[in-house]
């Protein structure tokens, strides 16, 4: 549906047309907007106000929460992704579990699709919409339902940001202890819909270990609840298939989330090497040596200085890598574990190991780790972010290899990632103005991709598949175990008008393609 | 699609082969919890999952084992790395621990059952080799087929492989009794305890870390109470209780006879049997969906539904 390669082209203004003296990203992505914008907004205003699903739409929520305008649909149109192609119908902003019922009962009704929608910052394309479908944005539900010290969970509607969630538990000694990069913007839902992780997940586990219960709508309109707050909810663990879905399975909205008690005590150390491989190999050993970090991340020196310049986070400039490890807990347990990550450092010839003497340096070191991307900016106007995962054991043979296909294709990479999981986030870094470049990025994306799964290792860690990486499913599932993915697609939505076009490559999935053929005629396309 | 992901293991073919495609057909494990889900249809074929533990890696802490193996075997290879799972010990096979989803008593230390399948391989109603999830202890690629397969019973596919994740054996575990503590504050006085067990009268708390972290935390329950070190937990009485943490301060629902509740987690054990826990209609109908795709012909354990007790 989504070509990868078009859509870089037509996200940045492709490479062998564009003009050198062209502006940047910015304003001509801007610029591209205001067109598309035109194009579908000015003579099909009152088309797409009389369309009977809008006026529909309109009676259920309120007129000023549904949504024509060109300027909306296009905003809505992509996401944090790379990923351009999309088009989005009716965009609604329901604020309770009835409106979203009755937007599924209008979409159903008129054998419309439905493309659920945090805060947008995925970066698979997970919530682009494909074939004008009605995008249902959740940000609107923001509320912290309920805080249950008892139970030790939060009831929280799907648009409460996830960094949110942890500063109003702040107070009462918890936190939610998924934490991704975007976690300042991202919502709940959306860790939910792409089972999201972070640093601190290599300790405490993904979203998907923090959800007890989930309110969901589903493509029929019923509501259900799945999971449930008991030791060992009866039946099925439909709320484990739904986590991680990457909303094709229904619309949550309410949560129940595991609240985590505070740790009484953290360590952060900063390990600087001559080598990343020096790094990789401090980080597989500290695993088997039966020690589980709190974290455990890399940078290697190309990410290091466009951090330091960017926040001076007191990363070593000199260093090849750095590696941030911290250990949380007991105060008598983690100065044990703080010093066996020290010595096996040094053992890998660490050039420093220094702990962080305080909350404000601690604070310090993890601002670089999470403004990395940010950083980037600064290198080249574009990037394209990466997301595999190997195993530890291979993570630097795995490195090497990158930093080879990306030589091979007289391109950037610098490489920050979750080494504690072997979660990789090569990060190719270019201007899309370069003649060639974009065909450079997609054949090295590519090659990435498959030293991973020959390393033993998969797709995505926490990015999940959305657009970016169906057609590489093959290379991990056979035909067998994608037609079973359908099954439990199809169980909870057999038209499949709920995010249609994403997940399971297309040919696997012969009701997506119907769906999508049924685009809404005339001014939606 | 790539020819590694072929599978050439011929102990899972030819379990493929002997599941077939036709016919009402359930492997039977070591029959721990053979009454779960309803009784068996009468006329079933049975089989037996394939054994043996196919590839364990200590440093990248997962392990491949065919889900006939027995849990105690599994456990005594993963000890001699100083590694064990989440799941529990209590004389069954890992397809068995997997497909019924029961924790261990030690769940809060060792982690949950459905955390504890990376990958899982089983037959599916046409006699395939279906693969679900990956071997990395991170993934997020594709729907997460594994967390169906924990609790189903064995009504969506038979379950012949699964990677399971390891952890660390911590280098110290410690078992203490008081008679004065209140098993509900103990989680403000010590960091993660690893069990808490209350019988209305005992609490009893293992401390899991490494011997410096438990004693310190013994010492600062002391500080607060008598307690005393005991060998282990205490035994348990017959029946298994699920419910909110909270709500197990209400000890009147466990009758008359003894009971043990799992301060924190919500399990509890009584010599009465728990109500029965009714799955809400919509959720019934939706997993009804799940089993028609899986199985439309409803010949993988018959007789049997998930959540049924």
């Amino acid at each position: 549906m989504v070509d990868f390669l078009s859509s870089l082209r037509s996200r940045l203004g492709g490479d062998s047309t564009t003009d050198p003296t062209a502006e940047r990203r910015g304003p001509r992505l801007l610029r591209n907007a205001a067109k598309k914008a035109k194009g579908v907004a000015s003579p099909a205003k009152d088309h797409n106000d009389s369309d009977p699903v809008v006026v529909e739409l309109r009676a259920a929520l309120t007129p000023d929460r549904v949504r024509c305008d060109g300027a909306e649909r296009s905003l809505l149109s992509r996401d944090a992704s790379v990923f351009d192609g999309g088009v989005s119908g009716p965009v609604c902003f329901p604020i309770n579990t009835a409106e979203v019922q009755a937007i599924m009962r209008i979409a159903l009704k008129h054998e419309r699709n439905i493309v659920p929608r945090g805060a947008g910052t995925g970066l698979s394309g997970g919530a682009i919409p494909l074939g004008a479908p009605i995008v249902v944005v959740v940000t609107k539900m923001n509320e912290i339902v309920e805080v249950d010290v008892d139970n030790r969970i939060a009831w929280v509607e799907p648009g409460v940001v996830n960094l949110d969630l942890t500063r109003y538990l702040h107070r009462s000694g918890f936190h939610f202890a998924p934490d991704p990069s975007s976690q300042q913007v991202c919502t709940i839902g959306g860790n939910v819909a792409n089972n999201s992780g972070g640093p601190h997940c290599l300790a405490y586990g993904v979203t998907n270990a923090h959800v007890q219960a989930l309110e969901v709508v589903l493509p029929s309109g019923e509501i259900v609840m799945l999971g449930g707050l008991d030791a060992e909810p009866a039946g099925l663990d439909l709320r484990g298939a739904f986590v991680g879905s990457e909303g094709t399975l229904g619309i949550t909205t309410k949560i129940a989330v595991t609240i985590t008690p505070n740790p009484p005590a953290v360590k952060t150390l900063l390990l600087s090497f001559e080598t990343v491989r020096d790094a990789a190999n401090t980080v597989s050993q500290i695993i088997a040596a039966g020690i589980v970090p709190a974290a455990l991340e890399v940078m290697d020196q190309r990410i290091t200085i466009a951090v330091e310049n960017y926040v001076n986070a007191g990363y070593p400039r000199d260093a090849g890598a750095v590696l941030l490890a911290e250990v949380d807990g007991l105060a008598e347990s983690i100065v044990i574990d703080a010093k066996r990550i020290a010595e096996i450092g040094r053992a890998n010839s660490a050039i420093e190991v220094r702990t962080a003497a305080d909350e404000a340096e601690r604070a310090a070191l993890w601002k670089g780790r999470k403004t990395a991307f940010g950083a980037v900016a600064q290198i080249a106007p574009d990037y394209y972010l990466h997301d595999t995962v190997v195993p530890r054991s291979q993570l630097a043979d795995v490195l090497e290899k990158i930093y080879a296909i990306a030589d091979k294709h007289d391109l950037l990479v610098m490489n920050v990632f979750h080494a504690g999981d072997g979660n990789l986030h090569p990060l190719l870094v270019f201007d899309g103005r370069e003649d060639g470049i974009l065909d450079r990025v997609h054949a090295a994306g590519a090659e990435i991709v498959r030293v991973s799964l020959d390393a033993g290792g998969v797709l995505s860690g926490e990015h999940g598949i959305g657009v970016e990486k169906q057609a590489y499913m093959d290379e991990m599932f056979t035909a067998d175990d994608l037609a079973h993915q359908n099954r439990l697609r199809q169980a909870f939505d057999p038209g499949c008008r709920t995010n249609p076009g994403k997940v399971i490559p297309i040919g696997h999935s012969c009701a997506d393609i119907q769906a999508l053929r049924q685009v809404p005629k005339g001014v939606w396309a | 699609m790539s020819a590694k992901l072929l599978i050439t293991d011929p102990v899972l073919l030819n379990f493929a082969t002997e599941v077939g495609d036709s016919g009402p057909v359930a492997i039977a494990g070591n029959r721990t919890r053979w009454d779960l889900g309803g009784p068996a249809t009468n006329g079933t074929r049975l089989l037996t999952a394939p054994t043996g533990i196919v590839n364990y890696v200590p440093d990248e802490m997962t392990v491949t084992v065919r889900c006939g193996t027995s849990v105690e075997e599994l456990h005594q290879a993963l000890a001699e790395k100083g590694q064990r799972t989440g799941l529990p010990e209590r004389g069954g096979t890992v397809g068995g621990a997997l497909v019924v989803g029961e924790n261990s008593l030690h769940v809060l230390g060792r982690g949950r059952v459905r955390e504890a399948a990376l990958q899982i391989r089983y037959v599916s109603d046409d006699g395939k080799v279906v693969t679900g999830g990956g071997p990395t202890v991170k993934n997020v690629t594709g729907f997460d087929l594994p967390r169906l397969m924990v609790g189903s019973l064995g009504t969506l596919g038979l379950l012949t492989e699964a990677i399971l994740r390891t952890n660390p054996i911590p280098a110290c575990t410690r078992w203490l009794r008081s008679e004065e503590i209140n098993p509900f504050a103990v989680t403000s006085t010590v960091l993660r305890p690893s069990t808490v067990l209350w019988d209305g009268t005992s609490t009893w708390i293992e401390l899991e870390d490494h011997s410096a972290a438990v004693d310190a935390e013994q010492a600062r329950l002391a500080a607060v109470a008598d307690v005393v070190e005991v060998d282990g937990p205490p035994s348990l009485p017959e029946h298994r209780w699920s419910m909110t943490p909270g709500a197990l301060g209400n000890t009147n629902q466990f009758g008359a006879g003894a009971w043990i509740a799992s301060v924190g987690v919500g399990t509890a054990w009584a010599s009465q049997k728990q109500p029965a826990v009714r799955v809400e209609p919509g959720v019934a109908t939706l997993s009804a969906r799940v089993k028609e795709q899986f199985d439309s012909r409803g010949r993988l354990n018959p007789g049997r539904t998930a959540g049924v007790r």
